[in-house]
């Protein structure tokens, strides 16, 4: 069976029709004056999904999570969690917890009574508190560091402190606003992957915003692309990357070519596209366009070839053009593509051999090929 | 550059002859064997001796300082308040002239609130002495509270208040518990403050206070009128002694703690 991105899921329940969603944002709206941070959104959220919220800033992503955590009223609309509509919940109420940005460590408190802080609010007796917060400063690792106050705590074990402190009441939900945001690179990539690891382990619904899409691609079971208060995409990052339902969502995520022109021919599946940089593109297309219609075709830069010589399969789509520029980034060669209508392209070949006979160079005449599969058609 | 050049000595004796000359003056004739105010007869602290037995004053001090202290406080809670309500609420209509009116009272002429506070007591026919003395004190003060707190406020991280609620605790728990302590040194200072100007007020005192409710500044003023005693100088030495306590000791705490954070904060950045 053939799967978008090489990857099987077994955590899916998006796909199951009788699976009932955990939480549902409801046609919510919310307004501020005259701004609509989030415009009339509808979304499904599944019991133990990692799901992000990815968008460029202002895009309402932020709005969505704090009225999820109960900071923000919807101005209508309706927000449900586990069967309960919440919009009217005060936050010191809801079952869902919040890890900040700026992680919002109590800087008069040491790391322990930071951690302990919600569960003495619920009236929880001394000594659980106290085991409790003892199996929260294992579960990050920070045993060493109970009686230190915030400001005496590097970066990254702040951040740790800040997750402890929202995991420690055991939320139904965990919802993470940038939670990487202020780490190094190095740290935000281990980090990751110690988030992902105690999602699965807590068996929690985490809810995480973020602008950064290598964090949502690697983190999340699906990603929901917002722009302007709206949803434009939400699915796995493998569809979201390979399958991108829109220009807006192509261009957002990675790198891409997208290239215009009108629809040819249409049938079983395949259409051929007629572009403006004066070649025809036979792809397949998931419902084709009909005939005579503008498309768009989006075309990711590791999916073409860049040879000297013509494909010698007629059926692969290619076109001459000259080398521009060449970037080489280590792991990868970027080749960016002048083809004969003045268009640039961008192509990204592996460097998989330490040692290439005879590369590319500047300003060759080239072929960029790729196949009827390589490709999205774009409606819009 | 660190020259000391004669311009920089000379102007260095100038400023701080004037800044406290007078003072000095003034503490070292506390200390006068003789009764006249400017000429030296020897040292002595019999002045001091008869202050303590100078029931008149020792009553006035002690008015000053519970009307200090009960205005002080009464000052910053309000103070504090009002701080809040700007800070926060940042959008009701007329947010903009409201902060305007707390600061209007920073910049009134003392004579003029003391004025408007005697015609207010006069018209609702309230009897002036103590309690008419603290509330034109909470009055004035209140506004120099709030100015102290709002700036604390403005650099406030309001996340920290998100985090408590979001954790469960009640809007007042979360003021009591994260906000409160927090904004605490901005609190005890602008407490200190009100303090200090309770302390030394005379004009507004003037107005508002009746009979049996004189402040020591009221007092050491109408005995001044009388001629000067070295008794005056001795009361006012002490009150000098006292604010020079606890500035120094305010100064020392600031900067230890900040020495402490700093040597912390490289402590915990170097990875231990």
């Amino acid at each position: 069976m053939k799967s978008l991105g090489n990857i099987r899921r077994s955590f899916a329940p998006w796909t199951d029709p009788d699976a009932k969603p955990y939480i549902t944002f409801r046609n919510v709206t919310k307004r501020f004056g005259d701004f609509t941070a989030v415009d009339d959104l509808t979304l499904n959220i599944y019991h133990r999904e990692f799901f992000a919220l990815l968008g460029a800033s202002g895009c309402g992503k932020s709005t969505l999570l704090r009225m999820l955590a109960g900071f923000e009223r919807p101005t209508s609309g309706e927000i449900i969690l586990d069967g309960q509509d919440i919009a009217g919940i005060p936050p010191y109420k809801r079952p869902v917890n919040m890890m900040f940005q700026s992680y919002a460590l109590f800087p008069h408190m040491t790391v322990e009574s930071n951690i302990g802080f919600g569960l003495r609010q619920d009236g929880m007796p001394k000594n659980e508190i106290a085991e409790r917060v003892t199996q929260m400063l294992k579960l990050v690792k920070l045993e060493k560091f109970a009686k230190r106050k915030p400001h005496q705590l590097s970066g990254g074990q702040r951040q740790r402190v800040a997750l402890a402190r929202s995991l420690a009441k055991r939320p139904k939900v965990l919802l993470l606003d940038e939670p990487l945001g202020a780490l190094d690179k190095k740290l935000r990539e281990e980090t990751q992957f110690e988030l992902m690891d105690l999602q699965q382990e807590l068996g929690l619904t985490f809810v995480v915003v973020t602008h950064d899409q290598e964090e949502a691609m690697t983190m999340a079971d699906r990603i929901a692309v917002m722009s302007h208060g709206k949803v434009i995409q939400v699915a796995t990052p493998a569809e979201i990357y390979e399958a991108p339902n829109s220009r807006f969502v192509a261009d957002f995520i990675g790198d891409v070519n997208i290239l215009d022109g009108k629809v040819s021919a249409s049938g079983n599946g395949k259409i051929e596209l007629a572009v403006a940089e004066g070649f025809t593109i036979r792809t397949a297309a998931g419902s084709a366009p009909p005939a005579g219609s503008a498309a768009g075709f989006a075309i990711r830069p590791e999916k073409m070839k860049v040879t000297r010589a013509a494909p010698a399969d007629a059926s692969v789509n290619a076109a001459q053009g000259e080398i521009w520029d060449i970037g080489y980034l280590g792991d990868m060669t970027v080749f960016y593509v002048k083809l004969d209508s003045g268009k640039v392209v961008k192509a990204s070949m592996l460097n998989a051999q330490r040692e290439v006979e005879d590369p590319i160079a500047y300003d060759e005449k080239v072929w960029v090929s790729f196949g009827e599969t390589a490709g999205v058609v774009l409606k819009d | 550059m660190n020259t000391w050049s004669r311009f920089n000595i000379v102007s260095v004796v100038i400023g701080f002859s004037f800044l406290y000359l007078p003072i000095v003056l003034l503490v070292v004739f506390s200390f006068n064997e003789s009764k006249l105010v400017t000429v030296w007869a020897g040292f002595s602290i019999k002045w001091y001796v008869s202050l303590f037995q100078n029931q008149g004053l020792m009553d006035a001090a002690w008015v000053t300082i519970r009307v200090a202290l009960i205005s002080a406080t009464v000052a910053t809670a309000l103070g504090t308040m009002a701080a809040l309500a700007l800070t926060r609420y940042t959008r009701f209509r007329g947010r903009l002239l409201f902060s305007g009116m707390v600061y209007a009272p920073l910049v009134m002429p003392e004579v003029i609130t003391g004025l408007s506070l005697l015609l207010l007591f006069v018209a609702i026919g309230f009897d002036r002495g103590f309690v008419t003395v603290t509330l034109a004190h909470i009055t004035f003060s209140m506004c120099f509270v709030t100015v102290v707190v709002q700036s604390r406020l403005l650099s406030f991280d309001r996340s920290i208040e998100e985090a408590a609620m979001d954790l469960g605790a009640t809007p007042v728990k979360t003021f009591l518990e994260v906000t409160l302590p927090v904004i605490a040194p901005a609190v005890l200072s602008g407490w200190m403050l009100a303090l200090t100007l309770s302390l030394d007020d005379l004009v507004i005192s003037s107005f508002t206070s009746g009979p049996g409710a004189t402040t020591l500044p009221m007092k050491i003023y109408s005995q001044v009128r009388l001629g000067v005693t070295p008794e005056i100088n001795a009361a006012c030495t002490i009150l000098i002694g006292f604010v020079a306590i606890g500035v120094i000791i305010a100064s020392i705490m600031t900067k230890r703690r900040e020495v402490q954070r700093q040597r912390d904060e490289q402590a915990a950045f170097a990875g231990r």
